[in-house]
């Protein structure tokens, strides 16, 4: 029995050692500058570093850039994933399987690893530093396909036969049948994609320029690195301002976020 | 049937054409432009064969990267897999307080890499940062992690750890949930220590999830690079500077894109080799279809 109070106690000092540099940052950023590396009890609790972060930088522009961002990524995505999903589920023609193998290719080889390339291509089409230009590399994803066509096989034959019979037609079905059913597919691809999207750093930092594209993580980078100097209350204020949304969101529906990133690793 | 393949094709294309645009069109261009010069003002690029691979073999630079990033995936990739096992095997049981303990090991993964390098280079920093005044309490120095070339790199591992760690316990704790109780009673009966039951019942249980973990650790090893940026920008002397880093550094600070793209190739060979062993691994079990 003392093993296994032994094993408890163990796993309670990870997690706190696990989450103390997250409590750190919290301590950090809502407490004066000089209470930043010095514990007390009676230190002051200040918001003054928030506002400060808001004050130095185009934060509110840089959300609405992220916001902008994630919500087009979410509906090009939807819009182009679906159907092809569902044709690689349910329909049959010549060359299936090797353009699925194709497009999981993706999975291994994703845009975030041909920069340079993809930057010329922006140039090309004369859209580098627009929103537009930051989503536009991810809209086709292999992943999104991939676990759809997961979701629509397992639809049962027999609802797709009876909206046939009732003289459904193909996008019909997809629409008032298949997508439905899919629902928590969805809810999980789409949990995915937005704190994927909402967290991407590089590829937006190399297409982007000026504050009116500037997604959230690329202008905090900026902030920290040229606005501060070396005021760690106000970075740190500022780091968690930004991951601020997505955080709490985790932590309101945390049981759906887990659940999500499973659903969405089993593959 | 004919009718049926034209409006497959429909469905299907509009994503393709994105997914060719941005996947396989920059990949296979990429190999082109390794084959060429770089431009430069009027001088158009040249073809020069296999140049571009030759001169990459003399850069010491290059090498040291390439050494750099095969440490820093032979140490985090086992490193966060064994973590989120344990971590993953510790939530799984009978535990006061069991959703607080899996949520402080999985909140690290929601942040931003550029949100974590922020956080840890505060924890870094020479004299007032977090390790240093822990280290005082018990008379050690001044470190500059991030500054020395000896800790440097081991500084930038324990942040991929940190973060990935909780993220690979999902899927660890998902196949462990779906693992059938009667087995452990099993177990218990054959009297079968919990040592013994995890190395020959749960582990080989738990393979195909390790696989797949693993895959994504390689992934992330190679492509993940948002820290380096922020932290270190690959130094002091390249020490911490990773394949994708330089390819970055080489391709937007110095404009050189056929080097850039040489070592682009030299990157998608690495992930291609990865690929293949995910196939021929994990190709034949029903995990993936």
């Amino acid at each position: 029995m003392s093993t296994r109070a032994l094993e408890i106690v163990a796993t309670w000092v990870l997690a706190i050692l696990w989450v103390s540099p997250l409590v750190y940052a919290v301590w950090t950023a809502f407490h004066p500058s000089a209470y930043a590396t010095h514990f007390s009890l009676l230190a002051p609790w200040t918001l003054a570093n928030f506002a400060h972060a808001w004050e130095a930088a185009p934060f509110a522009r840089y959300f609405l850039n992220t916001t902008l961002l994630v919500g087009v990524v979410l509906v090009a995505q939807f819009a182009l994933c679906t159907p092809a999903a569902f044709a690689f589920a349910r329909m049959t023609f010549r060359g299936r399987d090797t353009v699925f193998a194709l497009v999981l290719l993706q999975l291994m080889v994703a845009p975030d690893v041909l920069l340079v390339a993809n930057y010329r291509t922006m140039a090309r089409l004369g859209v580098v530093d627009t929103i537009f230009s930051i989503a536009l590399p991810y809209l086709g994803s292999a992943f999104g396909i991939f676990l759809l066509r997961q979701t629509f096989r397992q639809v049962p034959q027999e609802l797709d036969d009876a909206a046939r019979l009732e003289g459904s037609s193909l996008l019909g079905r997809l629409w008032r049948v298949y997508v439905p059913l899919a629902r928590p597919t969805y809810l999980a691809y789409g949990l995915v994609a937005v704190s994927y999207h909402w967290n991407n750093f590089l590829w937006p930092l190399v297409i982007t320029n000026s504050v009116t594209t500037r997604p959230l993580t690329v202008g905090l980078s900026v902030f920290a690195s040229t606005d501060q100097g070396i005021d760690w209350s106000i970075i740190t204020a500022a780091t968690l301002m930004t991951s601020g949304p997505l955080l709490l969101a985790f932590l309101l529906f945390q049981r759906q976020f887990v659940a999500s990133f499973m659903r969405a690793g089993i593959r | 049937m004919r009718r049926e393949s034209l409006w497959a094709w429909a469905l299907i294309l509009p994503a393709l054409v994105m997914l060719m645009a941005f996947t396989h069109w920059p990949a296979v261009a990429t190999l082109w432009d390794s084959l060429y010069s770089t431009p430069r003002g009027s001088r158009p690029p040249v073809f020069v064969g296999g140049a571009n691979f030759r001169d990459l073999l003399d850069d010491p630079v290059f090498l040291t990267v390439l050494i750099n990033n095969a440490w820093y995936a032979a140490v985090t990739i086992p490193a966060s897999v064994a973590l989120s096992l344990l971590m993953a095997l510790s939530v799984n049981t009978a535990l006061p307080g069991r959703s607080l303990v899996r949520m402080a090991y999985f909140t690290p993964t929601i942040l931003p890499m550029i949100a974590v390098a922020n956080i840890w280079l505060f924890f870094f920093t020479p004299d007032y940062g977090l390790f240093d005044q822990i280290l005082s309490v018990f008379g050690g120095g001044r470190h500059n992690w991030l500054g020395q070339m000896s800790t440097a790199l081991p500084a930038m591992m324990a942040v991929a750890v940190w973060k990935e760690a909780g993220f690979f316990m999902i899927f660890y704790l998902a196949a462990l949930q779906s693992m059938p109780p009667d087995l452990a009673e099993v177990g218990r009966l054959e009297g079968s220590s919990r040592w013994s039951f995890f190395w020959r019942v749960t582990w080989p249980l738990l393979m195909p999830t390790t696989l797949f973990v693993m895959v994504n650790a390689v992934i992330n090893a190679f492509r993940l690079i948002d820290h380096v940026v922020v932290m270190t920008r690959g130094g002091p002397n390249n020490a911490t500077n990773l394949l994708l880093y330089h390819i970055y550094e080489t391709g937007f600070r110095f404009w050189d894109t056929a080097a850039a793209a040489t070592m682009t190739v030299v990157l998608l060979v690495v992930l291609a080799v990865i690929a293949g062993l995910q196939f021929g691994l994990l190709g034949r079990r029903a995990h993936y279809r």
